[in-house]
């Protein structure tokens, strides 16, 4: 394996990590949103408030730990990615730290009021389709040279319906492991109501998601045709993904093992996903940046991954130390004990 | 938009967001620390005062913690989105630091998220101490790393330029560059400092409007004590920073000083105004740079004579060095006054005044921090990385950074103002009088 192969291996990684936990925390605020419009906020509240508030700073960091390290390993993305995408990720940011501080805001200073919270949860789905953005740009065509300093063609890109079925992709998806995350969580907390509400929403949003991700590869068929073959030969990574993604379904309507669900649904995304990027390959923005011509020098490729696995060494350990202590506890999980500061 | 524009709007927009984070990122390094000695004290004089000390500041830590968290996630992205060449060059040497400041941040995260989540759930009050511990070296480790990055700007090295293109990179000799040592200690040494009197201006107001509980005497006297010590720190290490200037940067000290011809026994200028290249009304302390520069009265100090004129920064930035160094100064004399006088039972700082000026001393501290970031980044101009590359050939070529601006200035009003409705709000309501009571109360019930 190359050194350009694990640094965007580890990236990919860290990129798979977010779109899992921030999913469940985008879709979290999202359904809070909702179930304060029917009136039926007394039965999520809990769940949900109980499950972010420890971890709402980790979630955080792997966008940040993504966009650090590609930047490390592939200096050149800078260049065409950060001059091109200055207003999508600008408007992002902006939502990401209006979201993230009022949270913070909301949970331990005051309550606020429910005109926050509609904000709040609606912000969470222009989030994920504006970073999602990045994913259609990389498909190439939205991006042309002028004068060496590439520009992007928003008319191209917002007229584009590969563009539109990537973003419909990231709500749906968004909704869906959400839903199911908290389905999960609300039947270790013994919360009846919560589960009922939650494995219904589950399996609204399990079929819109998996049609959008049949939808993009139709779209990518005619705007990268290169990409599409890519994924056509390893058409069977994508058949083991939706079969995870049956199980799942099949899980939740038999109403048992809602953990094992869960487990099934990441791996049906983390199947997907990769197969996604392996098929992509070598290719960071198509046609104009490979993994190989934008790599970073060698030394620091090997102090970057020597600090990446020192840096997992601390990690997996605290990790699991506060799943423990929150996640997996159960007079935690169950309400009995708050203990916060 | 010209290219020219984008230049300057990319300037203000990074000033800014770098302007409003430092002020949490600051409290954000510095207030684990004094939660951490807080708690220390409280479980060693098992004196229950501290121990509700540290949770309050845990508590109102938190909402610092929040905008300086997402403020930090904006110039994280914005560094690549707003100079984008910058980062395509800098991102071969520097990557290194700025990838273990990601992992120093993801420690504290985790071990934050779980100290705030487990007060009263361990029978032994010193393991909840122990989790502090992570806290507060992640928040001063991602400081340390950040600060090298800046440090390489200032002082880059750990490569070789070939036909316009890096080799020979070395990304430890690029992190422990020369101006590291003394950049990371002022900064580290400053945030200590800067939290421990903003701290200590929130204990004093109290006191000042009308609680007269010992909590907040005790809050008091421990971090006006623990801001001398990092205050004095402080001025150790400037004096260091001035040497390391007189070294490696002296463009940079010889505009923060107005010296313009090199010269022996240089004398050291104190505030005054620049009138038509005329230094007016100003103090001039004799041989006091040459200490400064070189530790010697005699020894020479290069000027502003020796570059050429489109290599020299701004001379503005004198008034921001005086303001730093007035500051500092104050603020350590302020600190041992206070120390001694509560030693010696002077009646002067039980005074009205005296605790008017402690509280006054927050906002400065927090003023100094800001200005000592402007002179830092402003006397490094017109370089972005010193000798190398060009602020105007770093930037983005995107038109709309105009726009982003408004955008982003917007967002940090609103964080701005939230922060301190929110904390105000969350204090206010919760006095310290009525949270002892309700202590308590819980301990009672529980006993009967």
């Amino acid at each position: 394996m190359t050194l350009e192969i694990i640094g965007i291996t580890v990236l990919w990684i860290f990129l798979f990590g977010y779109l899992i936990v921030a999913s469940i925390d985008f879709g979290a605020g999202f359904f809070n949103a909702y179930s304060l419009l029917t009136g039926r906020q007394h039965i999520l509240t809990n769940v949900i408030q109980r499950y972010l508030s420890p971890v709402w700073e980790v979630t955080n960091v792997f966008l940040v730990f993504f966009f650090v390290g590609i930047i490390g390993f592939f200096p050149k993305t800078a260049f065409y990615y950060g001059t091109t995408l200055l207003v999508p990720a600008s408007i992002a940011l902006i939502l990401l730290a209006i979201r993230g501080s009022y949270y913070a805001f909301e949970t331990y200073g005051s309550r606020g009021h429910k005109g926050y919270s509609f904000m709040y949860g609606l912000a969470g789905l222009f989030i994920p389709a504006a970073l999602s953005i990045v994913l259609t740009i990389s498909e190439g065509g939205f991006i042309d040279m002028v004068n060496g300093s590439p520009v992007l063609d928003y008319h191209a890109l917002f007229t584009s319906p590969l563009t539109w079925a990537i973003v419909v992709l990231s709500l749906t998806s968004v909704l869906y492991i959400s839903a199911v995350f908290l389905t999960w969580y609300a039947n270790k907390a013994g919360d009846s109501d919560a589960l009922k509400l939650m494995r219904k929403y589950a399996l609204i949003w399990a079929l819109p998601t998996i049609i959008t991700a049949a939808g993009i590869m139709v779209e990518l068929r005619s705007h990268n045709p290169e990409h599409y073959n890519n994924m056509v030969d390893i058409w069977w990574a994508f058949g083991l993904s939706f079969l995870l993604f049956l199980g799942t379904v099949w899980l939740l309507v038999k109403k048992r093992s809602y953990g094992l669900a869960f487990g099934l649904l990441v791996g049906q995304f983390l199947i997907a996903f990769f197969a996604y990027g392996f098929a992509h390959r070598p290719y960071l923005l198509y046609p104009h940046l490979t993994i190989y011509d934008s790599f970073t020098n060698e030394a620091m490729a090997i102090a970057l991954i020597i600090a990446f696995i020192a840096g997992l060494a601390l990690l997996i350990p605290s990790l699991y130390l506060l799943l423990r202590l929150f996640l997996f506890n159960k007079d935690y999980v169950r309400g009995k004990k708050d203990n916060h500061a | 938009m010209g290219n020219e524009e984008a230049i300057f709007y990319s300037r203000v927009l990074t000033e800014l967001t770098l302007s409003f984070h430092i002020i949490y990122a600051t409290i954000g390094v510095g207030v684990p620390l004094m939660i951490m000695i807080a708690q220390w004290v409280g479980i060693k004089k098992n004196d229950e005062h501290y121990i509700l000390l540290a949770r309050r500041w845990a508590r109102g830590f938190v909402i610092t913690v929040a905008v300086g968290v997402v403020t930090g996630t904006a110039i994280g992205m914005q560094l690549s989105l707003l100079w984008p060449n910058f980062m395509e060059l800098a991102g071969n040497v520097i990557a290194l630091p700025l990838f273990l400041e990601t992992f120093a941040f993801f420690f504290e995260a985790i071990f934050l998220g779980i100290y705030l989540y487990t007060w009263d759930r361990f029978e032994n009050q010193k393991k909840h101490l122990l989790l502090l511990i992570p806290v507060a070296i992640g928040a001063s480790a991602s400081a340390v790393f950040i600060t090298i990055v800046n440090a390489f700007m200032n002082a880059p090295q750990g490569f070789d330029v070939l036909n316009g293109e890096l080799v020979n990179i070395s990304p430890l000799v690029a992190m422990f560059n020369p101006a590291m040592p003394t950049k990371v200690a002022h900064v580290v040494v400053t945030a200590y400092m800067t939290s421990a009197f903003v701290l200590a201006a929130i204990a004093a107001f109290r006191l000042l409007k009308g609680s007269n509980h010992v909590y907040h005497k005790k809050a008091l006297f421990l971090t006006m004590k623990v801001g001398l010590v990092f205050s004095i720190a402080a001025a150790i290490i400037g004096d260091f920073s001035g040497k390391y200037l007189a070294e490696y940067q002296p463009e940079k000290l010889a505009a923060a000083e107005w010296h313009f011809e090199t010269e022996e026994n240089a004398p050291l200028i104190l505030y005054g105004v620049l009138d038509n290249g005329e230094v007016k009304y100003a103090i001039k302390i004799p041989y006091a740079l040459s200490i400064l520069a070189h530790s010697n009265p005699t020894a020479e100090v290069i000027g502003l004579d020796q570059f050429p004129e489109d290599e020299i920064p701004p001379l503005y930035i004198h008034y921001l060095f005086d303001i730093m160094v007035t500051i500092g100064v104050w603020m350590t004399f302020l600190s041992a006054a206070y120390w001694i006088g509560t030693q010696m039972k002077w009646k002067l700082v039980e005074s009205k005044l005296f605790r008017w000026l402690i509280v006054l001393g927050g906002p400065l501290t927090m003023l100094a921090i800001e200005a000592g970031w402007w002179l830092a980044e402003v006397g490094r101009q017109p370089w972005i990385l010193r000798g190398l590359m060009r602020v105007e050939d770093a930037a983005t070529t995107s038109g709309q950074v105009d726009t982003m601006l408004i955008l982003f200035s917007g967002l940090y009003l609103i964080l701005g103002i939230g922060s301190i409705v929110v904390l105000t709000r969350m204090f206010r309501r919760n006095p310290v009088e009525k949270e002892l009571a309700d202590r308590h109360a819980e301990k009672g019930a529980d006993i009967s």
